[in-house]
């Protein structure tokens, strides 16, 4: 058995009713478990883009690509583990602040490269984005000052230069089978 | 002109070349049975909605073509569920048409309201909901590719009531398939393409693994050819028999749990394997750590997440088998491997001793005489549709087949119940072939109940009934590692010759050796349905056998001395 590690999987997929569903069940059917998986649209309307980050092996990792893009509503699932990537994470963190520990606080974004996007009484609100190290390294600082709320968008990635992933065209298929025999 | 979505429905059957549906009709399909009505479709009624999955998926697997099963909504459907897991688990196309609830009731727990398209996500190839009347034909097109293309699968159309009744304009030209053109992945990686051609031409102990998807390829005489060529043995899988010929001097037979022990001495001595449309189940590699350890692997494979799923192989070509064996055949240096073949020969020889067909004849009815006569009777010719367990096992060892879909068998969820069905919907696609039901006493009580439809159908098969009172594969694990503790396994069932007779179905009953053959003569000569109800030897059990979990030469063999102080009367 190999060692198990994050497998990066980007798939397009046609934007339809179900379609997570049976990505999710696929992974669940193989006993894969899902660390983050992201969809968002694409320029075209008709397909969207999957980021998913799944805890298995290069096995693991082969079996869902190649399994991902068996589904009929899968228009192309590559595992881009091994390739040249970026990766982001986006998260939202409601941390305590008083007006004692807000100084500190600002210092901290500041060197994070932060942002704050909202300011109350008691408390703020941090947006950073980068990679999962990072925002795991921020989250680690902000903890003694007490973080009330975090939500975080799970990851997306893309691969560097000119190594494009792009969906497939749409369109009929031309061979028709027909039950010629019966 | 504007039809009803019933009505197109059946318009696009008919146009994709479907003359048989096997269903049973409710009041979420109604339309599509009034519409069905002023078809040309020929509608088999079944007792069950099972059976007309197992229809659907025998007539598939007896004509090479596409097999389509009927239900309404709720129950109707989740009947279907063990017959579409079948199909699946042997990569069968057969398409399922179930009604739905009215698409403003979907959700609603409506009367017979199921979600029957989340029930069957992991056992479809695909499977759809349809809302619109417009979207049924285009539907029905991409349902049809999708079940037939690449590795074939079953696909469900679940087609909401008011889609059925809506009117809409039809028209043929304007509904076409609309699928996504995936990339195609077997343009094979050159390195890979040459690899295989390098462990081709130099192994010393090459052994060929073939399976079902020669059949489903078409690729049968590209495969003999491709045999000829590197004049190396071939071993069968379950669902392989009948892609090369049994009377091939270079066919060894099934691999596997109940494979032939020379074919499993062969893979587990072998420096080569070259798989061709088969997926290392675990039912024919035994233990994976010691599985043909001293072997390189080639796998000549159409479903890239087969590659390297259970076994690491050396070269993957992936693609169709017909078209990947084209192009390895120029390649090929046509060697002999006379010293392998010879050594196959000698660990045959030693099995042939142990053979149930060499034992001296003690008086007793044993299945595998059951099968080996019938084979002789019909010179190998019949399709033989079985069932699941020691007879299915006796048939693969016992009845040689030299054509594809000749052998319809449950192979991968081995589904007991799946021979009585299949073997009707089999007479369907093939109407001038004698069909053969061989199926255990157990198996036969799940789906009985379609011998009424072999009634109402006048359908003419025969049907031979393995019985030997028992569920004679669990009770066979039971002797083996449960110290006989036979429980569970000892089965009571109905006269079945007086069953078939209440049926309005000819029944027969066989005790001896003796009446094997006359009978068997009978039923062949007989226009009409047969049943006979072979009562054989109760404790036999199937050898060889490689216990599960174990490594594929560590069987257990046919003790050298007959069973006879085991065997009762019948």
């Amino acid at each position: 058995m190999k060692e198990e590690s994050e497998q990066t999987l980007v798939a397009y997929v046609e934007n339809k009713p179900g379609v997570l569903n049976r990505v999710a069940s696929l992974a669940r059917r193989l006993a894969i478990n899902i660390d983050s998986l992201t969809v968002g649209p694409t320029e075209n309307s008709e397909v969207a883009r999957m980021t998913i980050v799944a805890h298995t092996d290069d096995r693991g990792g082969h079996r869902l690509e190649a399994s991902l893009e068996k589904l009929v509503d899968v228009l192309l699932a590559e595992n881009i583990s091994e390739r040249s990537l970026l990766e982001r994470d986006l998260a939202l963190i409601k941390v305590l602040a008083d007006q004692q520990s807000r100084p500190h606080l600002m210092e901290l974004i500041k060197v994070f490269r932060a942002r704050v996007v909202d300011v109350a009484p008691e408390s703020l609100i941090i947006e950073v984005s980068g990679t999962v190290d990072k925002i795991d390294g921020l989250l680690e600082v902000l903890r003694p000052f007490g973080v009330l709320e975090m939500a975080r968008s799970g990851r997306i990635a893309m691969t560097r230069g000119g190594d494009l992933l792009r969906p497939p065209v749409l369109t009929a298929e031309a061979v028709e089978p027909t039950n010629a025999k019966s | 002109m504007k039809l009803t979505g019933a009505e197109i429905l059946c318009e696009s059957l008919t146009r994709l070349g479907v003359r048989h549906i096997f269903g049973y009709p409710g009041g979420a399909i109604l339309p599509v049975y009034d519409a069905l009505g002023k078809s040309k479709l020929h509608h088999i009624l079944v007792r069950h909605e099972q059976g007309a999955t197992h229809m659907a998926d025998g007539y598939a697997r007896a004509s090479g073509g596409i097999g389509v099963a009927m239900a309404t909504s709720g129950p109707g459907a989740t009947n279907m569920v063990t017959g579409i897991a079948t199909a699946m688990l042997d990569s069968s196309p057969v398409v399922c048409i179930t009604g739905q609830v009215s698409s403003k009731l979907l959700g609603s727990d409506a009367f017979q309201e199921i979600d029957i398209t989340g029930i069957t996500m992991p056992i479809t190839k695909h499977n759809v909901v349809v809302s619109r009347a417009q979207d049924v034909a285009r539907t029905v097109r991409e349902a049809f590719i999708i079940a037939n293309s690449g590795r074939p699968g079953p696909v469900l159309i679940d087609i909401t009531k008011d889609a059925q009744q809506a009117s809409c304009e039809f028209d043929w030209e304007v509904s076409v398939p609309k699928l996504p053109l995936k990339r195609v992945r077997n343009n094979h990686d050159q390195d890979e393409f040459d690899r295989a051609i390098q462990l081709l031409n130099t192994a010393k102990r090459p052994l060929i693994l073939a399976g079902r998807g020669i059949i489903l390829s078409g690729a049968m005489r590209t495969f003999a050819e491709f045999v000829r060529t590197c004049n190396v043995p071939v071993a069968m899988t379950l669902l392989g028999i009948g892609c090369f010929p049994a009377s091939d001097p270079l066919n060894l037979g099934m691999m596997g749990m109940h494979g032939e022990a020379w074919v499993n001495h062969a893979i587990q001595e072998s420096d080569l394997l070259i798989a061709v449309g088969m997926r290392f189940d675990d039912r024919v590699t035994g233990d994976l750590r010691t599985y043909a350890k001293g072997a390189r692997k080639i796998h000549i494979e159409i479903d890239r997440a087969e590659i390297n799923k259970n076994v690491k192989v050396d070269a993957a070509l992936i693609g169709d088998a017909r078209e990947t064996l084209e192009k390895l055949i120029p390649h090929i240096e046509n060697r002999q491997h006379s010293t392998w073949v010879a050594h196959i020969k000698e660990l045959k020889g030693d099995s042939a001793v142990r053979d149930i067909q060499s034992l001296p004849d003690s008086g007793h009815l044993y299945a595998a005489h059951v099968i080996n006569d019938l084979w002789k009777e019909t010179r190998g010719e019949a399709i033989v549709v079985t069932d699941v367990g020691q007879h299915q096992m006796w048939e693969a060892q016992y009845y040689h087949h030299n054509q594809p879909h000749t052998l319809i068998t449950s192979g991968g969820l081995g589904t007991m119940g799946f021979a009585l069905p299949a073997a009707i919907g089999a007479t369907f696609a093939k109407p001038d072939c004698e069909v053969w039901v061989v199926v255990g006493d157990g198996g036969f009580q799940m789906t009985m109940s379609e011998l009424a439809t072999i009634v109402q159908e006048k359908t003419n098969l025969k049907i031979a009934i393995i019985n030997n009172g028992y569920l004679g594969m669990v009770r066979q694990w039971q002797e083996f590692f449960y110290d006989k503790r036979y429980v569970a396994t000892p089965l009571v069932a109905p006269d079945f010759a007086a069953l078939a007779i209440a049926f309005g179905i000819r029944g027969e009953r066989v005790t001896s050796r003796a009446e094997v053959i006359p009978t068997i003569r009978f039923a062949r000569e007989s226009s009409e349905t047969v049943l006979i109800d072979f009562r054989v030897e109760q404790e036999d059990s199937v050898y060889p056998m490689v216990p599960a979990g174990a490594s594929l030469h560590e069987m257990i063999r046919r003790p050298n001395n007959p069973l006879v102080e085991t065997a009762s009367e019948p």
